[in-house]
């Protein structure tokens, strides 16, 4: 048998001394923030996926040009200043003295390097610049974009356009996101190099990922964090115990049921909050003969009265109260109120079954009719439960319903393009990414145009050329107030005149913080642990 | 013998194909992996593109061949949802699941058998009577509440235990984590391995009574007792023994689902193994890892049926001549 060494034994004293000792410990503990979501990190390359939440996370790494704040409003971040030397002729000006976390300064040629990597192979994030764009260099600190069609939100989207380091991503061979067929493991997806708040120190896919505080950042930094560890915690109860039992600081979301309970635990709370996310229901306005329903050689959603009847059929009051718990916000548009200046001039039509049965009997569906509807099961706040309602409401006024809840890996294969826009009737929710209305109009209410993607999330093909013509022409304006009077017509058209679709609530947000941890909650649903707290 | 070998050798590689074939069918009902892949803004014509890539336009059955072929050679790809090899990402899930269904099988056999012994032995006794009640409970109560009821008794009332992940680990070699060195990495292990462990600890406790009962009516065990050997050494000494050999032939064929069924429970207490990993890849219809997963799991089967048929040749004389004269 080998004996321990000298020195080992030495070691396991010292060790055992500083455990009796307490004057011998560090003084103070770095403060960790542990948080748990229900879905992993993909990646740490945030131009993988286009997805909120991995933007959001990998935002704590990599920083854009601009940022936005608690309140939503875009800030100055990698870039200083711009201006908007003429519609098309955007300039701006870089942060000086900026350093990647392993130490490349930053300059001009990474924003032409990430500009390009962002719309080359591989990436998700395609749409952040106009693939038609020129982006020139006027010097180290200072990049001009010259655009061929105006674009008066061109960086709303920016904050989460991070800047790579390009000697970093070349040292690396991590010029391009990862394409599908690539051969070798991506280096970005699990290392990473950005200028943000925190560092990444290890990212194990879908089981755990740890950042550690940029002592170098160049803002002051409005945290205490110095470790921030996530878990994805996939099963609803578990995440809840966790949170309960204080294994966790932070977690999203706390399900509807589970409220009541962490609001009870003494160290616990809901932050609830609207969503900027608009769940509606969409009537298939395309085909000759509807599909999945008893109505032959015609399709009923093609008659306004029906879609009417149906919009009025619903009890959006209830559905709120009876399946939300009243945490949701019922609204009368597309676009959250809180992104739309007007939106207050705007008012749900009357929940009026009457009326409802009379327009459907004008319409020559006295006894009503049979459709299928296609609802995702595990994407929206309860989404199944919220179509189950709708269901019984529509039955009142004669129309039965066959509900198809699904995952959503099914549910967006039959009702997407690839998929054919295989819906008759159906629940989706909305985020204008860009958060204002023409995304809203460009993607859901658009007429399909498959050359352009305009119209690409049209399910059921709602089109009014005069809604386009009107949406397509606020790109021209410069002035914000004439912009939102312009998009208020187009609502008004769009959603009262022609019904195109059933609006019914922004979903509420809900984490589950423990008490002693300070977290702000934007209604994007982003996670910024640059602003939070530990007691 | 050597025959023998090859005849369940080929078998084997039947059933694999069998299970591979079974499995590409169904991911053609998982949903469009594409859809999981990008986000929702991203048009139709990359969305195309990147289906063109994974070689999802091509016919099914050219797809078919693809899939087995390069399956038959153990590459797997790389995961839809992680841009990752497959076989990186389970390989570094795999540690947490051997050693959960490790410890989970040693408690299965640990607490199981004194259990059915004593259950045997004492028939009417009141504790083998809460034996025989516990036992309907473990096979009848769903593995998912138990999980979770353990969690809210352990960990949140009680804040005993951690209600999820699996602590501390060391790294061991260039790809082996464990848990079982750090005091967290063992408290983690406590309520995953006794739920993993209940529905086996019910089957072995159940199969060693009715073995035991068995034996013990038999006549060697009648002459044991008419040579007047002590109580001890007839129960010990010679039902036990003979009790053990159908015990550990389950015991043995049940490792494999323990492996396999620890989905579940990894699920409960989000148990970085490969069991949630798999569960993950069918929400986001992450072909290439189940695939690997499925495949995987029906080798070890494969492979645990296969050693059982030999040592019952090596251990069962009768088998033998039966196959020399075949």
């Amino acid at each position: 048998m080998r004996l321990p060494s000298a020195k080992s034994l030495f070691l396991a004293a010292m060790g055992a001394a500083a455990l009796l000792i307490p004057g011998l410990a560090p003084a103070a503990e770095p403060k960790v923030l542990r948080f748990a979501f229900q879905g992993e990190l993909k990646s740490a390359d945030p131009y993988q996926i286009n997805e909120s939440f991995s933007l959001s996370v990998n935002g704590a790494v990599y920083e854009g040009l601009v940022r936005r704040g608690p309140d939503m409003k875009l800030q100055p971040c990698l870039a200083t200043s711009w201006e908007v030397l003429n519609p098309l002729h955007w300039r701006f000006h870089l942060r000086k003295g900026v350093k990647f976390h392993e130490g490349q300064d930053f300059t001009a040629d990474d924003v032409l390097f990430s500009a390009h990597r962002v719309l080359g192979a591989g990436s998700d994030l395609k749409g952040r610049i106009p693939a038609d764009a020129e982006i020139v260099k006027v010097d180290d600190y200072t990049v001009d974009f010259l655009l061929k069609t105006p674009d008066p939100w061109l960086i709303n989207e920016w904050e989460s356009w991070g800047i790579f380091s390009k000697s970093w991503s070349e040292a690396h061979g991590a010029t391009e996101a990862t394409a599908m067929n690539a051969t070798t493991p991506p280096y970005a997806g699990l290392h990473a190099n950005g200028t943000g708040p925190f560092i990444l120190v290890s990212h194990e896919p879908g089981v755990k990922t740890v950042w550690k505080r940029n002592p170098n950042w160049w803002d002051k930094p409005k945290t205490n964090i110095d470790e921030v560890v996530f878990t994805p915690i996939p099963n609803a109860a578990t995440r809840v115990a966790a949170l309960l039992s204080g294994e966790i600081d932070w977690m999203d979301p706390v399900p509807l049921n589970d409220q009541a309970r962490v609001n009870a635990n003494p160290g616990t709370e809901v932050l609830a909050g609207p969503e900027i996310r608009t769940i509606f229901l969409g009537m298939d306005q395309s085909r000759d003969e509807l599909g999945h329903s008893s109505v032959k050689g015609k399709n009923p959603f093609k008659d306004v009265r029906v879609r009417k009847a149906f919009y009025e059929a619903i009890d959006e009051e209830a559905i709120n109260k009876k399946v939300m718990r009243g945490q949701a916000t019922p609204t009368a548009l597309m676009i959250a109120p809180s992104l739309f200046a007007l939106s207050k001039d705007f008012h749900r039509l009357p929940f009026d079954p009457a009326e409802s049965k009379k327009l459907l009997a004008e319409a020559g569906y006295p006894d009503g009719f049979e459709v299928q509807m296609d609802c995702p099961n595990d994407r929206y706040v309860n989404d199944e439960q919220i179509c189950q309602a709708v269901v019984g409401m529509l039955a009142r006024v004669g129309v039965k319903v066959d509900l198809n809840a699904e995952p959503k890996s099914k549910f967006f294969a039959a009702i997407s393009a690839a998929g054919g826009f295989d819906s008759s009737f159906y629940l989706l929710g909305w985020t204008p990414t860009t958060l204002e209305s023409f995304n809203v109009f460009q993607y859901i209410m658009g007429c399909r145009d498959p050359k352009t993607n305009w119209g690409g999330n049209n399910v059921g093909d709602y089109c009014n050329p005069k809604v386009d013509a009107l949406a397509r022409s606020a790109l021209q304006e410069p002035d914000e107030e004439k912009r939102d009077e312009i998009f208020a017509q187009a609502w008004r058209i769009s959603l009262f005149d022609d019904v195109g679709y059933i609006p019914l609530h922004q979903q509420a947000l809900a984490w589950g913080v423990s008490k002693s941890t300070h977290v702000i909650q934007r209604p994007d649903n982003y996670y910024v642990f640059a602003w939070v707290n530990k007691d | 013998m050597i025959a023998f070998l090859l005849r369940r050798l080929l078998a084997s590689v039947g059933v694999l194909i069998a299970v591979g074939l079974i499995a590409f069918a169904m991911f053609r009902y998982v949903g469009d992996p594409v859809n999981q892949m990008v986000g929702i803004e991203t048009s139709a014509q990359e969305r195309a593109q990147l289906r063109h890539q994974l070689g999802l336009d091509q016919p099914a059955m050219v797809q078919a061949a693809r899939f087995l072929m390069n399956a038959a050679r153990f590459d797997f790809g790389v995961s839809y949802q992680f841009k990752q090899p497959v076989a990186d990402l389970i390989a570094a899930r795999m540690p947490a699941t051997l050693e959960l269904a490790l410890v989970a099988s040693i408690l299965a056999l640990a607490a199981g058998v004194p259990m059915g012994v004593y259950a045997a032995l004492r028939r009417d006794s009141a504790l083998a009577k809460l034996f025989q009640a516990l036992s309907l409970i473990g096979i009848s109560l769903p593995t998912f509440l138990i999980g979770v009821l353990l969690i809210y008794l352990f960990a949140v009332v009680l804040r005993w235990l951690p209600s999820f992940g699996r602590g501390d680990v060391v790294r061991i070699g260039s790809w082996w984590t464990t848990g079982l060195l750090t005091v967290s990495g063992l408290k983690s292990l406590i309520m995953p391995s006794i739920t993993l462990a209940l529905f086996q600890m019910t089957l072995i406790m159940r199969l060693v009574r009715a073995e035991m009962l068995e034996v013990l009516r038999s006549d060697y065990i009648r002459f044991a007792r008419a040579r007047g050997l002590s109580e001890h050494a007839v129960h010990f000494r010679h039902a036990l023994k003979n009790t053990l050999i159908p015990v550990i032939t389950v015991v043995g064929l049940q490792l494999g689902s323990i492996v396999a069924f620890s989905i579940i429970t990894e699920t409960v207490f989000a148990w970085p193994g490969m069991g949630q990993l798999f569960l993950q890849s069918i929400q986001n219809a992450d072909v290439p890892i189940m695939a690997a997963y499925l495949l995987m799991i029906a080798t070890l089967f494969v492979v645990i049926n296969l050693i059982v048929d030999l040592i019952y040749v090596a251990v069962d004389p009768r088998l033998r001549v039966h196959l020399n004269r075949a």
